[in-house]
């Protein structure tokens, strides 16, 4: 295999597996649970002012 | 035990993937502006000799750029899922710099990257090297916009805390763009991947001369690599004083850190090589007060006199506050308007940031409430103590001592490693100018032997910088421990484990490459 096609194979692994597994699996947004944006600084506030941090 | 709260785990997730992206940009920003000088000479030459020289180091340069490109936006994912605290408190003041990044010169790198690369006989010579030279470019620029939203978080500027929708808002977008740390980090950082680049360029052509293959190639690219790397060095050395100078006036528990310095005095020495008593460290963190009061800092140390006083506050004779100091307060400083205060004791800024936590959560309860006066009162509270934030997350003195022999250790290594290649290049012009440099072995392996060495000197600057910055997410505002999500600790250590397969893969992938396409050498163009 030529050095193009073995650098493009593994650009597109990585992007496959940065996109597709890590992202949708591991990272997936903590506030998207909640629905707009006055509950999103809510949720923070709170974290924020939580007597146990 | 080590490592096993979750906030110490998303820091090593973090940590991880900041040091193995960083493996890759500094030799993407270097040698790209290696490259654009090369071609610049192919161009005005028209010598064959030239493109095939560029058309080897792009080779290289295409490894490198592949394996490590989008590398960084794991460093976003996290943000989101594990620092989602954090990503809501910095607001639009680390999502425009990086929105610019993104925007401008990504794509900038993107589109210019593909003609660079694919573009040699389908469009004109000075339009190729314009290429070249804007894909270089265009790496800086990244570069700028990433520091710019890095030196926010070591020096908040530009902002004002909104209460109601608990995020810092820009006020002034030139104070968060142009502040002094942002373009001293952007300068030293740029000049670092200068230095890093021309010392690969060299021990890999020092490799060629060693095996006696690809003279003219190795020589020419070395000489090139050299000058351009003595440049950066000296002009590194000369941005790194910036660094100390802002580290002092703005984070003076990294510039104690770095020092192992925990009691200050007026005239403060420098060391220049030296052991720390880790027994001090240890009695701090283990709050053993008798122990700490009698632990010595440093088991041996060469020191010179007055040079940190000097090189932090430009005055042989300053007062440098140390760890103790900065922990029981009573100094003077100067604070941002360039007026003498007297510094809080870590008490006093507690309970100032204790009463800014509390007046957020009351302002919070009153305006849900339809409360105005009491939101009114809290708001005022909160403006007054706001400064001191992230102090009410603290709870005593070892809270705010980053990881004393790490910073002090990594400080030395950068400055030892720095002071290294200032006479490496030197040396290597000398042996290019003397015609020697083609049969001296022990320089020859020197040079590639030198290529591991920069990378450290780059990791170490980096760890200085964050590490010493700890327990700051975001200097005095907020900590890591009230940056990171919510999330369990267990998830992070699936994510730590998967990085550290995923990364230890690409970097294998990588070696195994470029050893290939250096092994098969210019000729093969």
């Amino acid at each position: 295999m030529t050095l193009g096609k073995t650098l493009w194979v593994i650009i597109l692994i990585k992007l496959f597996i940065m996109f597709f597994i890590l992202k949708v699996f591991f990272f997936r947004d903590e506030l998207r649970v909640y629905d707009n944006e006055q509950e999103k600084q809510q949720h923070i506030i709170h974290e924020l002012t939580l007597e146990k941090r | 035990m080590f490592l096993t709260t979750l906030t110490d785990l998303s820091r090593l997730q973090f940590a991880l993937t900041a040091m193995f992206h960083w493996i890759f940009v500094p030799l993407t920003i270097g040698l790209g502006f290696i490259i654009a000088i090369m071609e610049t000479y192919y161009v005005r030459s028209g010598k064959d000799f030239w493109k095939r020289t560029v058309k080897f180091w792009m080779n290289v340069f295409a490894v490198n750029f592949a394996i490590g490109i989008a590398t960084g936006i794991i460093l976003e994912f996290q943000f989101g899922t594990n620092w989602s605290n954090y990503a809501w408190f910095v607001g639009d003041i680390f999502g425009a710099p990086l929105a610019i990044e993104g925007i401008i010169a990504f794509f900038m790198e993107s589109t210019f990257f593909a003609i660079m690369f694919f573009g040699w006989n389908k469009v004109s010579k000075n339009a190729h090297l314009t290429s070249t030279w804007l894909v270089a470019l265009g790496t800086a620029i990244s570069a700028y916009w990433i520091l710019v939203a890095n030196a926010w978080m070591q020096y908040p500027a530009g902002m004002e805390f909104n209460p109601d929708t608990a995020r810092n808002e820009m006020v002034n977008f030139w104070a968060v763009a142009t502040s002094p740390v942002a373009v001293n980090k952007f300068l030293h950082t740029i000049l670092n991947a200068f230095v890093l680049g021309a010392v690969v360029v060299v021990g890999i052509s020092a490799w060629y001369l060693k095996k006696k293959r690809e003279e003219e190639f190795s020589r020419k690219s070395i000489k090139i690599a050299a000058i351009f790397g003595l440049v950066s060095i000296l002009l590194l050395i000369y941005t790194g004083d910036g660094s100390a100078y802002h580290v002092a006036q703005k984070q003076p528990m990294k510039l104690a850190a770095m020092e192992g310095l925990y009691d200050g005095q007026n005239g403060t020495q420098l060391v220049a090589i030296g052991i720390l008593n880790n027994k001090k460290f240890k009695a701090l963190r283990d709050n053993d007060s008798l122990g700490f009061e009698l632990e010595k800092p440093y088991v041996f140390q060469i020191s010179v006199p007055k040079a940190l006083s000097l090189l932090g506050y430009r005055d042989v004779n300053a007062f440098v506050p140390g760890i103790n100091d900065i922990i029981k307060g009573g100094y003077k400083y100067k604070d941002s308007t360039g007026n003498y205060v007297t510094a809080q004791s870590l008490e006093e800024k507690i309970l100032s940031g204790r009463i800014a936590i509390n007046a957020l959560a009351s302002y919070n309860k009153a305006k849900n409430a339809g409360d105005e006066d009491g939101a009114s009162a809290s708001k005022k509270d909160l403006q007054e103590n706001f400064k001191n934030f992230g102090y009410g997350y603290l709870k005593e003195s070892k809270d705010i001592v980053p990881n004393v022999p790490l910073v002090f250790y990594s400080f030395r290594i950068m400055v030892l490693l720095g002071g290294y290649f200032l006479l490496f290049f030197i040396l290597t012009l000398w042996l290019e100018q003397k015609e020697k440099i083609g049969r001296c072995k022990w320089y020859q392996n020197l040079a590639i032997i030198s290529i591991p060495l920069v990378y450290i000197c780059s990791q170490a600057g980096w760890i200085v910088a964050e590490v010493g910055r700890q327990p700051w997410t975001i200097q005095d505002l907020l900590p890591v421990q009230a940056s990171v999500s919510g999330v369990s600790s267990s998830a992070v250590l699936t994510t730590v484990i998967l990085f550290f397969v995923l990364f230890s893969v690409l970097l294998t992938a990588e070696i195994s490459i470029l050893l290939k396409v250096i092994k098969k050498g210019p000729a093969s163009n």
